[in-house]
C-alpha cells in the first residue's frame, strides 16, 4: 500500500467549555482521497483549521511527509505542502481570477519590491512563469475563459473551482477541501466530482470534508467519521456505511 | 483675465498634490484599516528636509535643477525611513489591539513629529530660495507657471507609476491580496508584515515629493503645514472612497478644483450688492461700485471640509468606494 503522508495523533482542541476535538488520530496515505464526515458541529472544520495552522491545538502531534509539521502559522503549513479551500469561499473578490491564482504562487516564489520596480530579467522571467502556471491551473479546473473576470463576478460553482486552482498554485502535497459541494446544484456537483477524481489521477492526495454523504461515499478511498469531537470510525466507505455507531450518530440511537 | 480657467489651473495644481498625499492615507488604510494621521507630518518633514538642503546649496553655484533634485532625493529616503519607523515602532505592536488604540497612537505620533520638527527647524517658516526662474505662460487668458506645470506633470507621473506597481506587478498583487484578506493572503505565502511595511514606505516616499511640491508652490515650509495639508488629503481620500487608490486620485484633484473654484467665486456670489435686496444703507454701501461681501477668499479651507461633510452624509463609502459591510 501507499506511504503515509499525514499522521495525526492525539489531537485535542477546547473552546472554553466545549471540547471540540478529543484525542483524534488519523492517517492519510499518499494518493488517496480521504473523506471526513460527521453531523453538524462534530468538529470537522475545527480539525481542518488545526491542520492548516489557523487554530492552535491544545495537544497532539502531526507528522507530515516524514517530518513534524510546524503548525505555528498558516504560512508555514502552506510552505510544508498543505493547501486548503474554505467552506465559505474566501477569494480575493476584487482581483481577477488569474491574479487570485498568481497570489497562490507566493508560497513557492519570492516577490521583491526592488526587482518589481526595476523589472530585472529574472523578475520578468519568473513573473511570466507564474502567469503561465496560473493560466494552466485555470484551464485545469475548467475556467480558463474567465481569467480576466473579477472573482466576485464568477458564478458560485466557478468560484469554488477558482479556490481550488488557487490552492493548487501553492504546489500542495495535500489538498484539503472544506465542503466543496456546499450550495452546489446537481450538475455542478457532478462536475466537481470529476475534477476531484482528476486530482487523484494526477497523484494528489485529497482530504475532503463534505456533507453530501453520497459524494463522499462514491469518491473516497477511506472515510473517517467524527461525532462530538471524537473519531468513531475510519474505514473504506462500505464498512463505514454499515457501522452501527455511524448510523446512530447520523440517525439517532433508535435507528441503530 | 479668465477667472474660471485660472482657478481650474490653480485647482489642478493643489489638487494633484492632495491626490499624491491622499494615496499615502488610502494605501495604508487599504491594508490595515488604519487612518495614519501622522502622514501629514511625514509630508511636512519631507518639505523641511528638502528646503534645508536646497537652502544650504543655494549659494554653491550648482545648476538650480540639480539643487532641487538633491533636496528631493534627500527628502525621499528621510521620509521613507520615517514611514517605516512609524509602522514598526508605533503601529505594529498594536496590530491586534482594538482599532481605537492605533488611531489614538497615530494622532500622538502626529503631535510628536510636529514638535520634533519644531525643535529641529524652529518656529519660523523656511523660505524657498528663489533659485528657479519661475516662468509664466499665458494660455487662454489665464496664466500657468513652470512650477505649476512641473507639479501637475510630476504628480501624474507618480500616480501612473503607483497604479502600474499596484495593478501590474507581483508585489502589487500581494498588496491587494493583503488588503482584501490578510489571513488568506498569509495562507498563500504572502508575508503580511513585509507588505504592510512596504505600503508605509511607498506612501511616505510619495508624501516626501508632495511636501516639496506643496512647499515650493507656496514658497514656504513650516512645521505646522502637515496638519491642514494632511487633513485635506485625508478628506480627499474619504471623498474618493478610503482604501481605493483610484478614488484617492480622483478625490484629490476634485477637492483641489472645488477649493480653487470656491475660493475664486465665493466673494462674488456672497456679495450682497449683487443680490436683489439692495435698499437703505446697503444701497449706499453698494453705490459707486462698492461691495458688501459676506464670505471672502479667506474661507478657502471651508470648502474641503464642507465637501467632506456632504460626502459623509450622502455617500459614506466615497465616490468610488464600494458599499461594503464590516469585514468579518
Amino acid at each position: 500500500m501507499n506511504t503515509v503522508l499525514l499522521e495525526a495523533s492525539g489531537i485535542g482542541k477546547r473552546f472554553g467549555g466545549v471540547q471540540a476535538l478529543k484525542d483524534v488520530s488519523l492517517t492519510i496515505k499518499s494518493g488517496e482521497i480521504y473523506g471526513l464526515i460527521g453531523p453538524n458541529g462534530a468538529g470537522k472544520t475545527t480539525l481542518f483549521n488545526v491542520f492548516t495552522g489557523l487554530y492552535p491545538r491544545d495537544c497532539g502531534e502531526v507528522q507530515f511527509a516524514g517530518a513534524a509539521l510546524d503548525l505555528a502559522s498558516p504560512h508555514a503549513v502552506a510552505a510544508a505542502g498543505i493547501a486548503r479551500t474554505f467552506q465559505n469561499i474566501r477569494l480575493f473578490a476584487n482581483m481577477t481570477a488569474l491574479e487570485n491564482v498568481m497570489v497562490g504562487r507566493h508560497v513557492r516564489t519570492r516577490a521583491g519590491v526592488f526587482s518589481a520596480i526595476l523589472r530585472t530579467r529574472a523578475e520578468r522571467t519568473e513573473e511570466a512563469a507564474i502567469r503561465r502556471r496560473a493560466e494552466e491551473l485555470l484551464h485545469y479546473v475548467g475556467i480558463a475563459d474567465r481569467a480576466d473576470d473579477l472573482a466576485r463576478q464568477l458564478s458560485y460553482g466557478d468560484q469554488r473551482r477558482l479556490e481550488i486552482a488557487r490552492a493548487l498554485a501553492t504546489d500542495p502535497k495535500l489538498l484539503a477541501l472544506d465542503e466543496p459541494a456546499a450550495g452546489m446544484n446537481a450538475t455542478e456537483t457532478t462536475a466537481l466530482r470529476s475534477l476531484i477524481e482528476g486530482l487523484r489521477r494526477d497523484g494528489l492526495t485529497v482530504l475532503l470534508i463534505e456533507h453530501d454523504v453520497k459524494l463522499v461515499m462514491g469518491l473516497c478511498d477511506r472515510v473517517a467519521v467524527l461525532d462530538y469531537g471524537e473519531k468513531i470510525a475510519e474505514d473504506v466507505p462500505e464498512a463505514v456505511r454499515a457501522n452501527p455507531k455511524v448510523i446512530e450518530a447520523y440517525l439517532g440511537a433508535s435507528a441503530a | 483675465m479668465d477667472i474660471l480657467l485660472q482657478q481650474i489651473i490653480n485647482g489642478l495644481t493643489t489638487g494633484s498634490v492632495y491626490a499624491v498625499v491622499a494615496l499615502g492615507y488610502t494605501m495604508v488604510y487599504g491594508v490595515i484599516q488604519l487612518i495614519n494621521f501622522a502622514h501629514g507630518e511625514v509630508v511636512m518633514i519631507g518639505a523641511m528636509v528638502a528646503f534645508s538642503i536646497i537652502t544650504s546649496l543655494a549659494g554653491s553655484g550648482l545648476p538650480p535643477l540639480v539643487i532641487v533634485l538633491a533636496g528631493v532625493l534627500a527628502a525621499i529616503p528621510a521620509c521613507m525611513t520615517m514611514g517605516y519607523l512609524l509602522e514598526r515602532v508605533a503601529y505594529r505592536p498594536l496590530r491586534h489591539a482594538p482599532r481605537l488604540a492605533p488611531l489614538i497612537t497615530a494622532i500622538g505620533m502626529s503631535i510628536v513629529l510636529q514638535h520634533l520638527a519644531l525643535l529641529a527647524w524652529g518656529r519660523n517658516p523656511l523660505a524657498f530660495p528663489q533659485i528657479i526662474d519661475n516662468r509664466v505662460f499665458g494660455i487662454g487668458g489665464a496664466a500657468i507657471s513652470s512650477v505649476q506645470i512641473a507639479i501637475i506633470l510630476l504628480s501624474l507621473t507618480m500616480m501612473a507609476g503607483l497604479s502600474w506597481f499596484v495593478y501590474r506587478t507581483r508585489f502589487g498583487i500581494a498588496i491587494r491580496a493583503t488588503a482584501e484578506n490578510v489571513h488568506v493572503a498569509g495562507l498563500m505565502g504572502v508575508n503580511a508584515d513585509r507588505v504592510i511595511a512596504v505600503t508605509f514606505i511607498i506612501g511616505a516616499g510619495l508624501g516626501a515629493v508632495a511636501g516639496v511640491m506643496y512647499g515650493s508652490y507656496y514658497g514656504i515650509a513650516h512645521y505646522t503645514m502637515g496638519f491642514s495639508l494632511g487633513l485635506k488629503a485625508f478628506s480627499a481620500a474619504v471623498l474618493g472612497g478610503i482604501g481605493n487608490i483610484a478614488g484617492a486620485m480622483v478625490g484629490g484633484i476634485l477637492l483641489g478644483l472645488v477649493e480653487a473654484l470656491g475660493t475664486g467665486y465665493v466673494g462674488e456670489f456672497t456679495d450682497l450688492c449683487h443680490w436683489p435686496i439692495a435698499h437703505g444703507w446697503l444701497s449706499a454701501q453698494c453705490a459707486d461700485g462698492g461691495n458688501f461681501v459676506l464670505f471672502g477668499s479667506n474661507y478657502q479651507d471651508v470648502f474641503a471640509f464642507l465637501m467632506l461633510i456632504l460626502v459623509l452624509v450622502f455617500r459614506p463609502s466615497g465616490l468610488l468606494g464600494e458599499r461594503v459591510s464590516e469585514r468579518a
